[in-house]
């Protein structure tokens, strides 16, 4: 048995290569388009500064609607867009188009959560002192929200890991869809035990660091 | 000629919206001018507004009617980059600190000056100064959640100083802390307004509070001022309630501090 595993471990590392560049690609897109569209979706709420009903709601829709879609039918229903954008409609570079779309949605949602737990008097007293809205974002919510922020992309990451085994529909391969071809469809039970090891040892290791990080950053 | 007052408020008035959408008026055409170098006490019921009324006078709370003049500024006719810079003349603190927990102590007081470009060079020696003034100095390096209620609202203070402004208002700043705390921060806010001349505007609900600090106090029933005097005269008589109330503080006060000296 250590033989066979022995044999497929070139097809592993290419496995393992092929998640953390889904997860990496859409894991950036997360923090770098999700976590605006989260900072603008809790700025123009209710109570906030730049309060706008039309755009919250328009926002929010946004959001929800992307969020409604199950995993699988998204992939599918975005295959005209990942050519468009990835030039290619299969492999983990196309996957990572739906996988990011999904990523900024899931991730703004959370960031505006997050920003909603900092005190409304903080906020006010950096109003007080002639803060700009940006300064208010960068130097204020950022600040205060940071741990908080930290342990959702924890959450986040965790998930997509999961979300990435799909991706194995449109020959995004990776770990999950290592164990789904060998282990579900091949019916090679000590293969997909040893991916779910692989995995349960990626969530640990995520979810240690992201622990860890978010202790350090808290001073509250 | 005389003078024109530091702070002037004309015919403010504000209103909201509360469910059902019925109208409640937090501030009925307040009218009010406080002087260079007081020490104002807003005293009122809860409810009645006087909190609001702190916050028109850096608009935090903008008012729907009037005007809010500060150290010959009009507020009310600034546009918002304009009111931003103006802010940086008033200090303000609050009864929950509203501190950055995540920030330390020297990286509060210096936030008022990183925000503006200008003062960022001075920042580290002011903010030394500033710490100096409420005695935290050796607390730079700590972070509010290490420091007691009293000393989390010193660096409050040290915060709102740090850009020298001409006023400090101060929303009900002892409600959450003990009477020691209380009387030792009293002191502090005193020792501002007579060395650095900066002019005070205290919200409390506690008598003693002001009876102890202030010059002069508005009396602020249902959204309006009914009635404003300085506690050192003793002659005229007390229209409300609380302003007689206030004045047997100020009466027990001197005796007690008379029976302290003797």
């Amino acid at each position: 048995m250590l033989e066979r595993l022995f044999s497929l471990l070139p097809e592993l590392w290419v496995a393992l290569g092929q998640t953390l560049t889904m997860l990496g690609i859409g894991m950036l897109a997360a923090v770098l388009l999700g976590g605006p569209l989260g900072v603008l979706l809790f700025l123009v709420g209710r109570g906030q500064s730049l309060h706008n009903r039309p755009a919250a709601l328009l926002l929010g829709w946004l959001v929800n609607t992307v969020r409604s879609f199950p995993f699988i039918i998204l992939l599918v229903a975005l295959v005209p867009v990942t050519r468009l954008i990835a030039g290619t409609s299969i492999g983990p570079l196309a996957a990572s188009v739906p996988l990011s779309l999904a990523a900024v949605a899931y991730f703004a949602r959370l960031v505006e959560q997050n920003l909603r737990e900092v005190p409304k008097g903080v906020i006010e007293a950096a109003h007080a002192m002639g803060a700009s809205e940006t300064q208010i974002v960068v130097r204020v919510l950022l600040v205060e929200a940071r741990a908080g922020l930290v342990l959702a992309l924890t959450v986040l990451t965790i998930s997509f890991l999961s979300y990435s085994a799909v991706a194995g529909v449109v020959g995004g391969g990776g770990i999950g869809d290592l164990a789904i071809r060998y282990g579900y469809y091949r019916f090679e039970t000590d293969v997909m035990v040893f991916t779910v090891a692989v995995l349960i040892v990626l969530v640990q290791t995520i979810q240690f660091s992201g622990t860890r990080l978010a202790r350090r950053l808290d001073r509250r | 000629m005389m003078k024109p007052p530091l702070i002037e408020l004309r015919h403010v008035g504000k209103t909201f919206t509360v469910a059902h959408g019925d109208a409640f008026h937090a501030l009925r055409d307040v009218s009010l001018r406080i002087e260079q170098g007081a020490v104002f006490g807003l005293v009122g019921k809860s409810g009645a507004g006087k909190s609001t009324l702190l916050r028109t006078i850096n608009l935090l709370e903008r008012p729907d009617r009037g005007s809010v003049t500060v150290d010959g500024r009009e507020l009310t006719a600034l546009g918002k980059r304009e009111l931003r810079a103006a802010r940086q003349n008033i200090g303000m603190i609050f009864q929950q600190f509203n501190l950055l927990q995540n920030a330390s102590v020297f990286d509060n007081v210096a936030f008022p000056l990183r925000l503006h470009a200008a003062r960022a060079a001075q920042g580290t020696a002011r903010v030394h100064e500033c710490l100096a003034l409420v005695g935290l100095s050796h607390k730079a390096h700590s972070y509010p959640a290490q420091l007691s209620g009293g000393q989390q609202q010193r660096v409050a203070i040290a915060r709102a100083l740090a850009s020298r402004p001409a006023v400090l208002l101060c929303d009900e700043p002892t409600s959450a802390l003990d009477p020691d705390t209380t009387r030792a921060l009293l002191d502090t806010l005193r020792h501002i307004n007579r060395e650095l001349g900066v002019t005070i505007v205290i919200v409390s609900h506690s008598l003693p509070v002001l009876g102890a600090i202030c010059d002069r106090v508005a009396v602020i029933e249902d959204g309006a001022v009914v009635e404003q005097f300085a506690l050192n005269d003793t002659a005229s008589p007390r229209k409300t309630a609380l302003g007689r109330e206030l004045a047997w503080h100020r009466r027990e006060q001197a005796t007690w501090e008379e029976a302290l000296h003797a």
